[in-house]
This record gives C-alpha cells, structure tokens and sequence, in this order.
C-alpha cells in the first residue's frame, strides 16, 4: 500500500469520525492543533485505522502520532511488518 | 502575578448586591427556543405525543419528546461526528446554552470568572444502554472510547464548561428532579461568594428510551393515558394519573445587577433567593403533610427578603402524580399562610411533561417571563380541580398578575426526598 494509500484511507476515516473535510487531512497537519481532534477522538481514530489497514497501533505509539504523516509512516511501517 | 490574583481573588456580592438573568434558552416538547415556549405556555400547548416503533410490552407508550422544530434545530446544531462523543443529554444542554449566551449579549469575560452549574437528573443513560446492546452484539472492542464522558452525570456540565471555555469551576448538582432548580441555587451562591462574576446555569435531560420508561411504570408514577397523551399530563386535575415524561433543556445566564447594567445587559429579572430541605421520610414518596417543601419554599423567601404577601405567582412544581400534587399544595399553604389566597399557581408541567432534571431551570423561565408580561400561564388539562388542592390556580387563559412590584417562586421536587425552592424579583 503506498503513502497516497493510506492517506485517503485515514482521510475518510477523520472524515467519518470527526466531519473533517477529506481535503484538509494533510501530511503536515497536526491531529490535536490543526484539525482539532481530542484525545479520545484520537483513539477511535487509531481503532479505525487498526481496521481498516490491519496494523495494531499499541497506546505507546499513538501519543507519539503526532501529525497525519506521523501515523502515514507508522502504518506503512507496520504494514510491512505484518 | 499580581494582576492575576487580583483577577481571582473572591469577589463577593455586596450586601443588597442583586443577581440577575440576562440570558435565556430552552429547547422543549412546545419549541426550538425559549420565546416559542413561552408562547406554547401561553397557549397551553400540548408537548406529549405517541412514540413509535415502541416495544408492544412497555406499558406507556408516550412521552413529550422535543418538538419538530426542537429536533430539526438539534440536529442542525449539532452535526453528526459531534453527536459520536456527546450524549442526547449533553446535546440538548449545548443547544440551550448557546441560546442563553447568544441572548445575554456573549459576555466577554475573563474565563477565570465565568463558571458552570448545569445539570440533569439521570446523565447519559441512553449511552450506557446504547453500548451495552453494542458490547453484547459486537464485542468488547467496539465499545466507543468516547462511552464515559458521554454517560457521565457531569456530562452536560462539562460539555457547556468545554465550549464556553468556563474555568472558574463546573459544578454539577445531582437531586433527581430537582436538579435543575438546585443547580440555579448552587450559581446563586457561586456569585455571592465571589468565586465567579458569571455563571451558565440550567438543567437538561434526555432519556425517552424503553427502559427508563419501563422503570418509572414499574414505580407506578406515570399516566398511563396511552389513548390520548395530549390529555395525560392534568396536574391537580381529578382524573390525574400520573407524570408524563419529556425531554429537553433549560439554561440561564447570571450574573450581578451592576455588572449587567454596566454592560447595558437586558435584565430578565431578579434570582432573588433559594431554599433547599431534605424529607427524610421516603425514598420516592413526598412527605403527605408537606412539610419539607413548606421549609424550603419558606426558607427561599427569607433568602430573598421577601415576605409571603410578596409573592403573586408561584410556579408549582405538580407533575401529574396523585399524591405529589395534593403535598404541594399543602406545603404552599403551609409555607404562605393566608397570603396563598392571593397567588396565582401554574402548572406548566400539563404542556411542557416532566423534564426531571431540567424542570426546574425550564420552570424558572417560565416563572421570570411570567413577572416580565405579568401574566401567569394557564396550566392544561385542568378541567375538574381536586378539591383536596385548596389554592388558585390559572386554568383555561393566561391570568393578569397584579400591579407594582412583583415577586414569584418556583418548586421543584426530586426522588430521594429533595426540595427546593427558587424566589425571583421583576427587574
């Protein structure tokens, strides 16, 4: 799965959970500064993704995922892991 | 540092110091705001209607839900990934407290300064019901991280003290039905003693779902007029048979006489008072001869300086029950002696149903538009008095209040023995 992948995935599941247009879920947005997610937003989020790209997002990795490219790097990182 | 303890240091009332509503809303079975609900009051309007698609088992199959025009304004305010993370309780609060704020004029104010009492009687039940099917059908897993703060009792405080940005406390006073009403007397005592200049205050609730239902008929409190709703909720009517519930919200905004006529506010009127006692006498049931409830109303005009011969209308709160009603109106004649003779009582509970924990912040708006237009609202549904109910009480049309100065009271009543009283003063 490549980075534009799994950016419209996670565009449409921002989309979805918090009403964000998909267009604004940019690389270098912040999840909690510029798109306005809170922190429990943040872990639906992360469950989301879990889903929909078959990774496992662990809670010591998620404080870490900063902005959208932060999680992009983790799931294909994971991705390819698993 | 001294600029910022001088911000937060107490600043109480002073003596004589008056506490005033500038702001109002309301979102309720008879309108999207508050002047349509005064309108619908005037009107005696009816709230109640059947619900569909409701279980053939639950034995009342009615409710005064929100308006259609209530429902379409929520759901336009609160947009759908909004309504993932907050409860119905915590929508409704939202919806009627952005009213209120919009309608004092969005005071600017020291965050510091501006605090929260805002309630309901039961939290976000319908979540807690709502993720147990999705935990029984789907998993553990799929059980929202969102569950908690939605089902909360401080919820719909903390969702109001969130988007307001109220720092200098949110407070969240639980007593059942009289929630609403102590969460106004809790603000009242936060601006007398200084430790906010503005307070959000109100009472909301949402909990029109099989089982709540199922509950309250189990306990045998509510009408179970199932042919005909919009006849079920008759305070201090004969054939009364029990409360009708609703839903809904109700928010004020507070704050000190001065500071509202400094700022050029439009002045609602005067929370002059409050007075709170426990029955100790029965879990759900009101003491018969009424006696609490007459030391709270009591104890609330004392609070206001005001003497029973004051008072031109009282906003009772008479639910529809057989025994509550009949209390109520004991505890009032008990309370004013033979100034009753001369106050007229609305039961506007026979529109709007039981909003539990937001009756009583619903209820002092109807109490503070009633001394604005000097007029007290007709209570619906009453067509035969009980004869044990030995008071005054506005039937078929809005009823005139007198001339000066006027002042009124407004009851609520809660599960667990709660009374409490609120006195208001024309601006």
């Amino acid at each position: 799965m490549t980075q534009q992948d799994i950016l419209a995935g996670l565009a449409e599941i921002v989309n979805e959970i918090a009403g964000i247009e998909t267009s604004e879920v940019e690389l270098d947005k912040s999840f909690i500064d510029d798109l306005d997610l809170d922190s429990l937003t943040m872990v639906e989020v992360a469950t989301s993704a879990e889903d929909k790209f078959g990774v496992r997002i662990p809670d010591e990795n998620l404080k870490d995922l900063k902005t959208v490219r932060d999680a992009v790097d983790f799931i294909e990182k994971a991705g390819v892991a698993a | 540092m001294a600029a910022a303890d001088s911000r937060t240091a107490p600043r109480p009332a002073g003596a004589g110091e008056e506490i005033v509503v500038t702001g109002i809303g309301a979102l309720t079975p008879i309108g999207s705001d508050a002047p349509s609900m005064w309108q619908g009051l005037l009107a005696a309007a009816n709230g109640a209607r059947s619900l569909p698609d409701w279980p053939d088992d639950v034995p009342v199959k009615f409710a005064a839900q929100l308006s259609d025009e209530a429902e379409a304004k929520l759901n336009a305010e609160i947009p759908p990934h909004q309504r993932r993370k907050l409860d119905r309780v915590q929508q409704v609060a939202l919806v009627a407290a952005r009213e209120a704020w919009a309608d004092a004029g969005t005071p600017e104010i020291d965050p510091e300064r501006l605090g929260v009492c805002v309630t309901s009687g039961i939290g976000g039940l319908t979540t807690i019901l709502t993720q147990h099917d999705t935990m029984r059908e789907r998993g553990a897993a799929r059980v929202s991280p969102h569950t908690v703060p939605m089902l909360m009792p401080n919820g719909p405080g903390a969702a109001v003290g969130l988007e307001l940005k109220a720092r200098a406390g949110v407070h969240v006073p639980v007593s059942a039905c009289a929630s609403g009403s102590e969460a106004l007397a809790f603000a009242l005592d936060m601006i007398r003693a200084g430790r906010a200049d503005v307070v959000v205050a109100g009472g909301a609730e949402a909990v029109i779902h099989p089982l709540p239902i199922a509950a309250f008929a189990s306990m045998r409190a509510l009408s179970t007029r199932n042919d005909e709703p919009s006849a079920a909720s008759r305070p201090y009517d004969k054939a009364r048979d029990g409360f009708v519930m609703g839903e809904g919200a109700g928010i004020l905004v507070l704050e000190r006489e001065s500071d509202a006529r400094a700022r050029g506010a439009k002045i609602y009127g005067v929370l002059a008072g409050a007075g709170m006692t426990s029955d100790a006498h029965d879990v759900v049931a009101p003491e018969p001869t009424g006696a609490g409830a007459a030391r709270a109303l009591a104890a609330a005009l004392r609070d206001a300086g005001l003497d029973p011969a004051d008072i031109a209308h009282i906003n009772a709160h008479a639910t529809s029950t057989p025994q509550g009603d009949v209390a109520e109106a004991l505890a009032m004649r008990r309370a004013l002696g033979s100034a009753m003779d001369a106050v007229v009582v609305s039961a506007t509970k026979g529109c709007t149903g039981h909003l539990l924990g937001a009756a009583g912040a619903v209820e002092a708006i109807a109490t503070l538009l009633a001394l604005r237009d000097r007029l007290a609202p007709p209570t619906r549904n009453l067509d035969d008095p009980d004869d044990a109910v030995d008071i005054d009480v506005a039937r078929l049309d809005p009823r005139p209040l007198r001339s000066g100065p006027l002042a009124a009271a407004s009851n609520s009543f809660g599960f667990g023995g709660h009374n409490v009283s609120l006195a208001f003063r024309s601006a």
